[in-house]
């Protein structure tokens, strides 16, 4: 296969899910056009290359489109074998950091962008259960670190790669919510990954700014109240 | 060392299902473990504290959960017989997200046409044959989603199969009716042993609901 196919990723600047794939292509050094589609609308493009979902991120690679963020990042880890790879080489390895990556996805980020719009009882109830499953992943990054920087080891892998990049609604959450969620006294070690994590050369460049999204959010959470009733 | 299988399951569980079927293409010994939904067990408890659900694999004492990760972790263990994902990286990105397809659509919405009623019901009656139309899209002519091999996409679907009189007598439909390339599909998958001597029969699974 050849290696520098013309890639290309559609994706938006405050999406994760988009950034999970950048950080891949990041990762193993791979040149790629970014595509940034208008929020609020949805390119000719996107609607050809991800008819069934009609969402980003997706990776172009060629001609032949690649759904799904984590997909795509196990997409890029086999097509590129360079070193670093994103998933472990032990299958039982591998299933573990699935598992948790599928955590972040099914429960934990649903949870923790509710937290913003919501208030009193049911603020924390939500707070609660995003902090119990936070506190999870930290038992989670001792068992997979092994006592290296990374849930990947020595390099960020796949788990960082699917936590890592919630990281910025997660401060946007933190902010305007006015709560902690990664907390000093309860995940300490998952703390200091946070601050490695975003500083990374494959992450930084992609990592959106809190504040933006803060504005962003604000934004559209302005549009939804303001939105007239359907007629 | 000689490996230890164990697989706590519910007999019903189109999950379950899924990962009986693959171990038996690779043709894996297991000790079959039959949990009880109304009292989880113990073993249940401590092998997948955070979910609490069927299936649990546990390979050698360690656990792995949910059902297609399970279902890789077998193909990537047992790797000399039967693959059940394609090897080129396209083809396997494509098998992921039609089983993610099913995951995140076929479940909830199934779930839906049995459980609810009225303009709920209805509603979802229509989302299910929009999916299952979808569905067939996919499969086209070729034999198996996987082409011209049973595979991860079929793994992740056929289950489904053991609940579609559930889903007819709920729903009062005929799927065949709607989407005959499925059933086609299905029966010919009930063709092969591993899936056969899986998926229990249709009105057991139907009894078993009413007298729940």
């Amino acid at each position: 296969m050849a290696k520098n196919d013309d890639v290309k990723v559609l994706g938006a600047w405050p999406s994760p899910f988009v950034m999970r794939a950048r950080i891949a292509l990041n990762l193993k050094s791979i040149d790629y056009e970014f595509l940034e589609e208008t929020i609020g609308s949805k390119s000719q493009l996107l609607l050809q290359s991800n008819p069934v979902h009609k969402k980003v991120p997706v990776l172009i690679h060629g001609d032949k489109p690649i759904c799904e963020s984590l997909i795509i990042v196990q997409y890029i880890d086999e097509v590129w074998t360079s070193a670093p790879s994103i998933l472990p080489s032990d299958p039982y390895d591998r299933a573990i950091q699935r598992f948790w990556a599928a955590y972040v996805d099914d429960k934990l980020f649903a949870s923790m962008r509710q937290i913003k719009s919501l208030e009193g009882e049911e603020k924390k109830a939500m707070v609660e259960q995003a902090t119990e499953g936070i506190v999870l992943l930290e038992e989670a990054f001792e068992k997979c670190s092994k006592g290296k920087p990374f849930f990947g080891g020595d390099r960020i892998g796949y788990l960082d790669i699917a936590f890592g990049s919630i990281l910025g609604w997660l401060r946007a959450t933190e902010k305007m919510g006015e709560v902690k969620l990664l907390d000093e006294a309860k995940t300490p070690r998952l703390v200091k990954w946070a601050g490695r994590f975003c500083a990374d050369g494959a992450v930084k460049d992609c990592m959106p700014e809190t504040d933006k999204l803060i504005e962003l959010a604000k934004v559209l959470m302005a549009k939804m109240k303001g939105a007239p009733p359907k007629q | 060392m000689v490996d230890e299988v164990v697989l706590l399951d519910l007999w019903a569980s189109m999950f379950g299902m899924r990962v009986r079927i693959a171990l038996a293409e690779k043709g894996v010994k297991y000790e079959y473990m039959e949990d009880d939904w109304r009292n989880k067990s113990d073993l249940l408890l401590k092998m997948n504290p955070l979910h609490k659900k069927v299936p649990v694999l546990i390979h050698n004492g360690k656990p792995v959960c949910e059902s297609l990760i399970i279902v890789q972790y077998i193909d990537e263990v047992w790797k000399d017989k039967s693959p059940l994902l394609p090897s080129d990286p396209y083809q396997r990105a494509q098998a992921r997200f039609w089983a993610d397809f099913v995951d995140n659509k076929v479940y909830g919405v199934s779930r839906r046409v049995w459980a609810t009623k009225g303009e709920e019901q209805e509603a979802a009656k229509q989302e299910f044959f929009e999916i299952f139309k979808i569905l067939e899209g996919e499969l086209g002519d070729k034999p198996y989603f996987g082409g011209e091999t049973f595979g991860f996409v079929d793994i992740a679907l056929v289950t489904f199969y053991s609940w579609f009189y559930v889903y007819e007598t709920f729903g009062k439909f005929s799927i065949e009716a709607e989407c005959p390339t499925i059933i086609a599909w299905a029966k010919r998958c009930m063709q092969k042993e591993s899936v056969a001597k899986t998926l229990p029969d249709q009105k057991k699974v139907l009894e078993s609901l009413l007298s729940s």
